[in-house]
């Protein structure tokens, strides 16, 4: 018997506390309920993460991260495994929930519609929990599915009919990308007898069968995570969504692909992937970069503009595969081209969530978001506009925010293996990214022409609570104060080590 | 060419069809059969795994178990919101992204 | 590609896409097919599978159907999220509660104005049917723990029986009722609150203790049946509503 008072157990209870949030949400009857119900559960997650995260600092428990769920060793049963990169995730998702809740419990006043996003956003905070924490290639099909269709329902609550649209064709890309990510696992089930993605890791070969599952895999989790050409449904989507909900999507849900996509191509199938591929998808990322920030600096609507801004900081993501084709490193996960993403990932979480809660509060103060008709906005919200140009200062990467390091720590790796190519397009991306929020910022600062407030519409825009505004600043000022504590994210990556591989078969 | 590699290569066939259907159909209707079939698709390949040991394998066989309870559910979703689209406005052109 | 989406009756759908990006397309998935049953006939030697392992252990899992013990005991972690998966659609599907609806029956007689005439022959049927598929679905659920059946396939007959009763027309389900919630949630409650247990009793969550295995796996079974069942009929009945709205029905 193993005694419960293992740090293992925060793994399952990492699924069960959302697990029982949404439960409870689905059957309690009151808003105020529900709304603090959640806030609860997201402090008590945030805590129980932090907690863990410390505990395994001061122990330096490295081999406390892998959880035999019932008992049944792989590949017969399912095993959590949490190293340096799902823990970094992890916690980057628990702030943010806790951050979008708070907000939501503000934002969401029609009980009508509290009764769906709730039990909806739990559900999909299950999902990401389980997708990082899964190492089982069936299990996790099973949690993106989850959240693919809770992040569905969630951008259908918007209820619009572009919402509706871009809610169904998000679910079909979704659905396409799933089942084609769920034909590569059982063409890889069917050639190693295997489901656990460490076993897989030890015993895959180059062959044929093993390309043609990664290539696969690839297809599905690249239309997940709208790499440039297929990124189609993404804008749409993210930005008539309602606003936590944009802020949860851009923030975290294209990261459980992308996240996947790093395990599969850089740990479980290395021996199938190919310097040549590497490189595509660092030159597909590069013109994502380029065409989202051409998109974002002619987009009509704020929300728009952040939601074409995630298309091109997605391509900076990809950079991650050239460069680590380009430093040859044994343990690619782990190395530091890897670090560099993974500290971009986080940056750009919070530095995006920001954005998108302060575009919400300025579409619920002037009822549009129409980016010409924005003039004198820096007078009337200037906690808004603020919010958004620190979140901006982040995301083109001007120190001393956490994009300007992340940004740093890329280029570091870049001309450090001597493909300054690369460099160039993380710095170009930068100024790129200037362009399309120095003209947000300059709307929003030059005189009103006339009354900015639409007449039609002054009934329905009301000034959004501080609540809110305070949740948005709180993000963006989490995003510079991430620039100061870079070690900090970097210490927890590093205390990964290779994960041990479990003994076939039997119970313990 | 095993009896089992025959299912397996005609489920590659079917899943490719269906992708096929699924990016060129614009009718939401035969999107969603498309789809479908897609998993169709993919659970035979599963079943002709499952039959290629001396015993049939009960993993693969729990995973469609799993796969169509998913894709009840992602087909129920979608129909819900197409008809909601048409409860909007009648005949529903997605706007393009701009 | 996705960016046109139709939904009318009675429309030859026009094509999105241009003929030569339709070829250019089929080459593609063609190559990529090709490729795959390659890749699948150059796989020569029969891969281990874990059919020898589930059989060995298959004594200790508490059920003596493979399937089911794979689906509730080796890998129930994916049922659950499978249960979880069905709740996603049916929270977002589920129309909100009234409180006009307290004390509302979940089954009651639509008494009120309607336009179809029940058909006598089939209510009588009915009659005969729903408690014969009630009783099949306990059969199944309750055979699955030796044979094929388990608590999906109850579930789906159960609801079979829901939908031949809406489909009926003199019978009505009150979706709004707040019972709805808490039996589309129970099966994903009761299989949580096990798996918490023996976390307590074995020290491993989802680790059935042995002596207790079968028992434990029916009640998370029984549960899961009913909410299976209740949100299978929700989804149905709930698409139903839409695609007839009671204001204009067809004819």
């Amino acid at each position: 018997m193993i005694p419960l008072g293992s740090v293992n157990i925060v793994l399952p209870l990492l699924v069960g506390i959302p697990l029982l949030a949404a439960i409870a949400t689905t059957v309690v009857d009151s808003r105020r309920w529900r709304a603090g119900i959640s806030v609860t559960f997201a402090s008590l997650q945030l805590l129980l993460i932090v907690l863990w995260l410390v505990t395994l600092q001061h122990t330096g428990a490295d081999a406390a991260y892998r959880y035999v769920l019932g008992g049944w060793n792989s590949p017969l049963g399912i095993n959590l495994v949490a190293d340096g990169l799902a823990k970094v995730l992890l916690l980057i998702t628990a702030v943010l929930v806790l951050v979008l809740s708070i907000y939501s419990a503000i934002y969401f006043t029609d009980p009508a519609k509290t009764t769906r996003f709730w039990p909806l956003w739990w559900l999909l905070v299950t999902g990401l929990n389980a997708a990082f924490i899964g190492a089982d290639a069936f299990n996790i099909y099973v949690a993106l599915e989850m959240i693919g269709l809770a992040a569905v329902a969630l951008v259908g609550l918007a209820g619009t009919r572009t919402a509706l649209t871009a809610a169904l064709r998000y679910a079909l890309v979704g659905l396409l990308g799933s089942l084609c990510y769920l034909l590569g696992v059982s063409l890889l089930y069917r050639t190693y007898g295997t489901l656990d993605l460490a076993q897989l890791a030890t015993e895959t070969q180059a062959d044929p069968m093993t390309a043609a599952s990664l290539c696969l895999i690839s297809i599905g989790l690249l239309l997940k995570t709208a790499l440039l050409p297929l990124h189609f449904w993404l804008p749409p989507a993210h930005a008539s969504a309602p606003a936590p909900v944009s802020a949860a999507l851009s923030a975290l849900v294209v990261k459980v692909s992308f996240y996947l996509l790093m395990r599969f191509w850089l740990d479980v199938l290395t021996p199938a992937t190919t310097e040549l591929a590497m490189n595509l998808l660092g030159i597909l990322g590069a013109g994502a970069i380029f065409w989202g920030c051409i998109a974002a600096f002619r987009a009509q609507r704020l929300k728009l503009v952040v939601a074409y801004s995630t298309v091109a900081q997605l391509g900076y993501m990809f950079l991650l595969f050239p460069l680590v084709a380009a430093s040859h490193s044994p343990s690619s996960i782990t190395g530091a081209a890897a670090a560099a993403v993974v500290y971009f990932i986080v940056a750009h979480a919070l530095a995006k969530a920001a954005m998108f809660l302060a575009a919400g509060n300025i579409q619920m103060f002037n009822n549009h978001d129409t980016v010409d008709k924005l003039q004198g906005l820096a007078r009337t919200q200037p906690l808004a506009v603020l919010t958004f140009a620190i979140a901006g200062v982040s995301l083109i990467g001007l120190p001393p925010s956490g994009g300007f390091i992340a940004k740093w720590l890329l280029l570091n790796v870049a001309i450090g293996n001597g493909v300054w190519w690369w460099a160039i397009v993380v710095l170009g991306g930068g100024l790129l990214a200037a362009a399309y929020i120095g003209r947000v910022l300059h709307v929003a600062f030059s005189h009103p022409v006339a009354q900015t407030i639409d007449t039609d519409n002054a009934n329905a825009a009301r000034h959004p609570p501080g609540g809110m505004v305070l949740c948005a600043l709180a993000l963006a000022a989490c995003s510079i104060l991430l620039g100061f504590n870079a070690e900090w994210i970097l210490n927890l990556l590093d205390a990964s080590v290779e994960p041990p591989i479990p003994g076939v078969g039997g119970m313990q | 060419m095993s009896q089992e590699m025959l299912y397996c290569a005609a489920g590659i066939a079917l899943f490719g069809i269906g992708m096929f259907g699924v990016i060129v159909a614009t009718h939401i209707i035969r999107k969603l059969i498309a789809v479908n079939i897609m998993g169709i698709a993919v659970f035979m390949v599963l079943l002709a795994t499952a039959r290629h040991g001396a015993v049939t394998d009960p993993i693969p066989h729990a995973m469609v178990l799993t796969g169509i309870v998913v894709a009840v559910a992602g087909t129920a979703l979608c129909l819900w919101l197409a008809l909601q689209i048409r409860l909007l406005g009648r005949g529903t052109k997605g706007e393009p992204p701009r | 590609m996705f960016l046109k989406l139709e939904f009318k009756e009675n429309q030859a759908t026009s094509g999105e896409l241009s003929t030569t990006t339709r070829v250019l397309l089929a080459i593609a998935i063609v190559a990529l097919g090709t490729s795959l049953i390659y890749a699948i006939l150059s796989a020569g030697k029969a891969p281990p599978d874990l059919a020898a392992q589930v059989a060995e252990k298959l004594d200790l899992s508490g059920v003596g159907n493979p399937v089911t013990a794979v689906l509730l005991n080796f890998r129930s972690y994916d049922t659950l999220l499978e249960v979880a998966v069905l709740l996603v659609v049916a929270v977002a599907i589920m129309p909100p509660r009234l409180s006009s609806s307290a004390g509302k029956r979940f089954l009651f007689v639509n008494d009120t104005h309607n336009p179809h005439v029940p058909d006598p022959i089939l209510l009588n049927l009915l009659k005969w049917l729903v408690p014969l598929a009630i009783l099949l679905g306990g059969y199944l659920l309750w055979t699955g723990a030796y044979s094929p059946g388990g608590a999906f396939q109850a579930a789906a007959v159960i609801a079979g029986a829901g939908v031949a009763l809406s489909l009926g027309g003199r019978h009505k389900f009150a979706w709004e009722i707040s019972g709805v919630r808490l039996a589309s949630s129970l099966g994903l409650l009761v299989f949580v609150t096990v798996a918490a247990t023996n976390a307590f009793i074995t020290g491993t969550t989802l680790q059935y203790p042995i002596d207790h295995a079968s028992t434990l796996i029916l009640l998370v079974e029984t549960f899961t049946t009913v909410s299976i069942a209740t949100i299978l009929l929700l989804l149905f009945a709930q698409l139903k509503s839409l695609a007839d709205p009671p204001g204009e029905m067809h004819q």
